[in-house]
């Protein structure tokens, strides 16, 4: 019982601690620094499910923007197309109040993640079959498809994009809520991964996978719920951007935006999740803030991608997590240094 | 008929630039078993080269205005190409020595000196406005100065450097050399699209059955074969090709035999460099493409897929794997679904990797524990 209470008190504690941070921020930040953290927070949910794919499984997967279009896509479509028509029959998602906005938001969260997860399955389910380069160029190529796809269904504005979704999340002040509330839940459930007999499977893949195999693990199994689940966390990641953003067209889902996903899980340390999620706050906030840069600021980001690999092949933090026992152990040390004589 | 087989020689033409850019990318990965992101962006330089050579640094004359200037201009061609192949081949060399060989061999001097002046320019060229009244040697000489000052910094992020087994590594070093050509491409070329004035005599001759055929796309083909002829050779014939294909086989046996291989491994790249230029400098000059920095990254994903298609190793599967992904993808553009011509590639490749991950000539290797 104790187990329960304390697991329900942190999740409470989690959702009105972001409740007032969302009240607080955005009555206080600029709305243009406002926005960049809300990018910020998309960045660190694509980078964070990512990372369950590429840093704790092992894969290697290079097209991530796919289920990442394919959350906002369907979940736009649902607000935009299909939800007009069931409001006839449930006045409850009525837009414009609390309840019906929240309602259809919570639906297209759970119809995008839902389609992410099915499109994470069709691509997984193949794909997964092979190994190390070739799986990174197959995401890659299935990711393109993706956008190819949906760059030709008229119905949600092909190549123009699909625009004039209500803005469920931009609109109030919980923004920050609802974007970082999904940053807090696919770290949660990183982090639990990493300590139960499941994610130990998981890490067993990234080990070893014939030893893995050996061992009774069923590794298809494992590489395929990793996929899924990481998709289906993009696809979410997908749903608060076109839901914040109120437009989305095919080029934002390219192939470039796989990249950087990937460069940011890379770059923190395929495996470290804070380092994906400072990797991933790093390189959406620094383009933002260096705009006088212009044309040399991806000159120097591509550049500094290659002086990491060639320099620290293994990210910046490695395997290694920042977490309170790290500061701690810090901090013992500097006390060390300080007694010695 | 007449129009399949219109599409089949649009096919053919296609085809033959995919062939010889997979060349490149089955050479490299045939000896170390790396994908060569950044291939795509060699043949852009290759395009490049053909366009500044046609239109500033030879003395092409326009064919609509000196009609008589067909022959010298044809001459003038050959060294464009000439041009081009040789330019790009010392690219492929230069990629090669400071992105990929620090991969294997670990970090060494002159390689932070290296990074440090590629960081060390553009960072200059951020506070260009400060200084643009002194000149440009001074501006480079700045960036120099700025490029030494950054070394220490590569060095000490290098200070623990542990070499990495992994080729995933190698594959994001590869991502990011291509996205640094691309990139500094954008800056040294703009990101306007160029166009080529009509500089090479242009026949259309009908077959019959009433295929048309022209005669920039009989120059693709024709140059294209002999290319992939003289480069079988190489490597079928001479000392330096037997030296890539043993590597290809054991790249450990091959340094026990006393094979320098790093030099062989910077010839490949070289060849493989100089094949791409060649067909970006044909693109550039004899097909009306738009040449813009970012157009060699499609085109090398497709002749990545055709290498792939072909057998990764194999070169005469990268001949004809280039070949089928040209036909396949002009007849996909000439049919219903044309605007699915991109991802055609990407279909192909996935269903390939699934049915015969070996390809269609390489040999399939197990596995060991």
């Amino acid at each position: 019982m104790r187990w329960l209470a304390l697991r329900t008190g942190s999740v409470v504690a989690c959702i009105a601690a972001l409740a007032i941070a969302s009240k607080l921020l955005s009555a206080n930040l600029d709305t243009y620094v406002f926005l960049v953290v809300i990018q910020c927070g998309v960045a660190m949910t694509l980078a964070a499910s990512l990372n369950l794919i590429n840093g704790i499984t092992g894969q290697f997967s290079i097209g991530h923007a796919g289920f990442y279009a394919v959350g906002a896509y369907v979940g736009a479509a649902w607000t935009v197309l299909w939800q007009p028509i069931a409001v006839r029959h449930l006045p409850v998602l009525q837009l414009g109040t609390p309840v019906g906005d929240t309602l259809t938001l919570l639906i297209a969260v759970v119809v995008g993640a839902a389609a992410a997860a099915v499109a994470g399955v069709v691509v997984g389910m193949p794909s997964l079959r092979l190994r190390g380069d070739y799986l990174a160029i197959v995401t890659l190529g299935f990711g393109e498809v993706i956008r190819v796809v949906i760059l030709n269904i008229d119905a949600v504005g092909g190549a123009r994009g699909l625009t004039g979704i209500p803005t469920l999340v931009g609109s109030g002040d919980l923004a920050f809520f609802w974007v970082f509330g999904l940053v807090v839940a696919v770290v949660a459930l990183s982090r639990n991964l990493m300590r139960t007999t499941r994610g130990l499977t998981w890490l067993a893949v990234r080990e070893d996978e014939i030893a893995a195999d050996a061992m009774g693990v069923d590794t298809t199994r494992v590489k395929v719920t990793a996929f899924v689940v990481g998709s289906a966390f993009a696809g979410v990641a997908g749903v608060m951007y076109a839901h914040y953003f109120t437009s989305i067209s095919p080029d934002v889902f390219g192939m470039d935006m796989s990249i950087i996903i990937t460069t940011m899980v890379v770059l923190g340390g395929t495996g470290s999740v804070s380092g994906s999620l400072l990797a991933a706050i790093v390189l959406t906030a620094l383009p933002e803030f260096l705009r006088f840069m212009q044309d040399y600021r991806m000159v120097i980001f591509s550049t500094m991608l290659v002086v990491v690999m060639l320099t620290r092949p293994q990210g910046m933090f490695g395997h290694g997590e920042i977490s309170f026992s790290t500061l701690k152990r810090l901090r013992r040390r500097r006390s060390a240094g300080v007694a010695e004589p | 008929m007449q129009q399949i087989a219109q599409q089949l020689i649009y096919g053919i033409q296609l085809g033959s630039l995919y062939a010889l850019i997979a060349l490149g990318y089955t050479m490299v990965y045939g000896v170390l078993r790396l994908i060569n992101f950044a291939h795509g962006d060699v043949y852009m330089v290759g395009a490049f080269v053909g366009f500044y050579a046609c239109t500033r640094w030879l003395p092409f004359k326009d064919l609509a205005v000196h009609p008589e200037a067909a022959g010298a201009n044809i001459a003038l061609a050959v060294v464009a190409l000439l041009l081009a192949m040789a330019i790009c081949s010392a690219m492929g060399v230069v990629i090669e020595r400071f992105a990929y060989r620090p991969l294997r061999n670990g970090l060494q001097k002159a390689d932070a000196h290296f990074w440090g002046l590629v960081l060390g320019f553009p960072i200059t060229g951020l506070f260009m406005p400060v200084f643009a009244g002194w000149g440009p040697l001074v501006a480079v000489a700045v960036g120099i100065g700025v490029g030494f000052a950054m070394r220490p910094l590569v060095a000490w992020l290098a200070r623990r450097v542990k070499l990495s087994e992994s080729r995933l590594n190698a594959l994001i070093t590869a991502i990011g050399v291509s996205l640094l050509l691309e990139n500094g491409g954008l800056l040294v070329f703009g990101a306007n699209p160029n166009f080529i004035p009509n500089i090479l005599p242009e026949h259309t001759y009908t077959l019959p059955g009433g295929v048309m055929v022209g005669s920039s796309q009989l120059t693709i083909l024709g140059v294209s074969l002999f290319l992939m002829l003289s480069l079988r050779y190489i490597v079928m014939c001479t000392r330096p090709g037997k030296a890539m294909r043993a590597i290809s086989h054991d790249i450990e046996a091959a340094k026990l035999m006393g094979i320098d291989t790093d030099r062989v491994i910077a010839f490949t790249f070289a060849l493989g460099g100089s094949l791409a230029g060649a067909g970006g400098a044909m693109v550039a000059a004899l097909t009306h493409v738009k040449i813009t920095p970012l157009f060699g990254l499609l085109p090398g994903l497709k002749a990545f897929v055709a290498a792939v298609l072909g057998g990764a190793g194999s070169l005469p599967g990268a001949m004809v794997g280039g070949l089928l992904m040209g036909s396949a993808e002009s007849f996909v553009a000439g049919s219903s679904l044309s605007m699915f011509r991109d991802a055609i590639a990407f279909c192909v490749l996935i269903i390939i990797l699934l049915v015969r991950p070996a390809g269609l000539m390489g040999r399939h290797v197990p596995e060991k524990v």
